[in-house]
């Protein structure tokens, strides 16, 4: 499992705008960087991140080897009722994570 | 050459780097053509912030924000960022709905050297919106053996 | 005579004031507030790997590190600060990583952890990072004053084929530039540092191999008592300086 960072709100009020920040650590290897022996390294990246908010996706980006090594992606939604918010980092190589907090909304 | 060698050592690093070339350029219109499927794209209500001036392309933070009440009436469909002079000229493409609340995203990015880059945004309504920036690398990513 | 005193006096006090100051202010805001930021800061995965390690068995039978020394925040609270330090009974000083390994070995009789390896690294920034804010403060015991006069005689050597010695950059020319990029005064103020230009965590030999292989010198081994020693010199040089482990660095 790859370590990861996350700044979630635990507790918010319904209505307001959230702003969520995730870090984690990846080596994004671009696929254009030659080893020590300069032989090209093979591409391993995460392409794709997705948010879902009480099952329905929120919010989803696409990488590519242009982001930067360990991923770091900042995105806002809407605190529309408590549950679960679920963030999803797919990879090369058959990475997948999922991380999951709870928002509560009063 | 009337520029001494010595002088264009001593050139600031931003001087030296030549510009792009056409398949660059080609590239990225490309890059842009395929985001927007050939429909027109205007300048404005986009706000591409980073730095223009960064001391290490490997991790670059930018960030993406876009004019918009994010109502269902009225919001952005995607926001894709893209590049002139990586590899590749993708960076990031994200989804965004009425549920986003606000039309924005940040990141860290990777600039193989000095270039432009593009944020473009797509309206619900169809529309494309963009902004370009220049940003100088004044040092190469990698250069410890 | 009282203006001259006067004038002599203003001398005096703008010569003596601190000078001194962190790497963290040569980086342009955006680089700063990718360290200041714990939610924007790639080193903060370490620092996270590394208390996971602390808690943890190395294996069943062993002992944690917390299992000795329990809660990091308070054991760990300044320890960083005070390395290298000078040990009696082996008669040798350590640097933070090297008193982990030799916990490890003899404390814990665990798998060892080797210099530079991501296990080590996590560790000893979950380690400095309890740290964080408070005045390097290094020993005064007559041990770590031989070590650092050693240190302080590596620093002002010439080496390697462009033979330069680390003060004529760092003392000599730091807030200057070198091609592109700014010369410090290289504080080891938030080691290990997760730098741009490694896309990961590092440890302060590491940054040292790099410096010695830019002047084209042959780079001491990872552990030696000289990396330790210049270790030790310029933790002195930064004394009162804040630890900010996990700093950032292009």
């Amino acid at each position: 499992m790859a370590r990861v960072l996350l700044r979630v709100p635990t507790m918010t009020e319904k209505g307001s705008v959230i702003e969520i920040r995730a870090l984690i650590q990846h080596v994004m290897e671009t696929g254009y960087r030659p080893n020590a022996e300069g032989v090209l390294q093979a591409r391993d990246i995460i392409w794709r991140f997705t948010c879902r908010y009480d099952g329905e996706v929120v919010f989803n980006a696409a990488f590519s080897p242009a982001i930067a090594a360990n991923p770091f992606i900042a995105f806002t939604i809407i605190a529309t009722q408590s549950g679960p918010v679920s963030f999803t980092w797919e990879g090369d190589n058959g990475f997948t994570q999922t991380e999951t907090r709870h928002i509560t909304v009063t | 050459m009337t520029v001494s060698r010595r002088v264009l050592l001593a050139a600031p690093g931003a001087l030296l780097l030549s510009a792009p070339t056409r398949a660059d350029q080609q590239r990225l219109a490309a890059a842009l053509l395929d985001f927007t499927g050939g429909q027109p794209m205007r300048e404005g209500r986009v706000r591409l912030d980073v730095s223009p001036l960064v001391e290490n392309g490997n991790a670059v933070p930018i960030s993406v924000m876009v004019e918009t009440p994010m109502t269902t009436a009225d919001h952005v469909r995607r926001i894709g960022v893209f590049n002139e002079r990586n590899p590749q000229p993708n960076v990031i493409t994200a989804q965004f709905g009425p549920r986003s609340g606000r039309a924005f995203l940040a990141t860290h990015i990777r600039l193989a050297t000095s270039q432009a880059l593009v944020a473009a945004a797509e309206m619900n309504d169809g529309s494309f919106w963009s902004q370009r920036v220049e940003v100088i690398v004044t040092l190469a990513a990698c250069i410890e053996g | 005579m009282k203006r001259i005193a006067l004038a002599l006096f203003a001398c005096c006090s703008i010569a003596s004031a601190d000078e001194r100051r962190s790497g963290l202010l040569d980086m342009r805001p955006e680089a700063q507030a990718m360290q200041r930021d714990d939610s924007m800061n790639p080193g903060m995965l370490w620092v996270l790997d590394g208390e996971a390690l602390w808690n943890r068995k190395p294996a069943p039978a062993m002992q944690s590190c917390a299992d000795c020394h329990g809660d990091a925040a308070a054991s760990m609270r300044g320890v960083a600060a005070r390395y290298p330090a000078f040990d009696q009974a082996s008669g040798a000083a350590f640097d933070l990583s090297g008193r982990i390994i030799q916990c490890r070995e003899a404390r814990q009789a665990g798998p060892p952890l080797a210099r530079e390896s991501h296990d080590l690294l996590a560790l000893s920034s979950f380690v400095a990072h309890q740290s964080r804010g408070l005045p390097i403060t290094p020993p005064e015991d007559t041990g770590i004053r031989a070590v650092r006069a050693l240190g302080q005689s590596i620093y002002m050597t010439r080496m390697g084929q462009l033979d330069l010695s680390c003060g004529q950059c760092h003392d000599d020319h730091a807030g200057r530039r070198l091609a592109g990029s700014s010369i410090p005064q290289a504080h080891p103020t938030g080691y290990p540092i997760y730098r741009l230009e490694w896309q990961a965590l590092g440890s302060l030999q590491r940054r040292l191999r790099g410096c010695m292989v830019g002047v084209r010198a042959e780079p001491f081994a990872y552990g030696s008592p000289e990396f330790i020693a210049i270790e030790a010199y310029l933790m002195e040089r930064a004394r009162g300086m804040e630890v900010e482990t996990p700093a950032i660095r292009p």
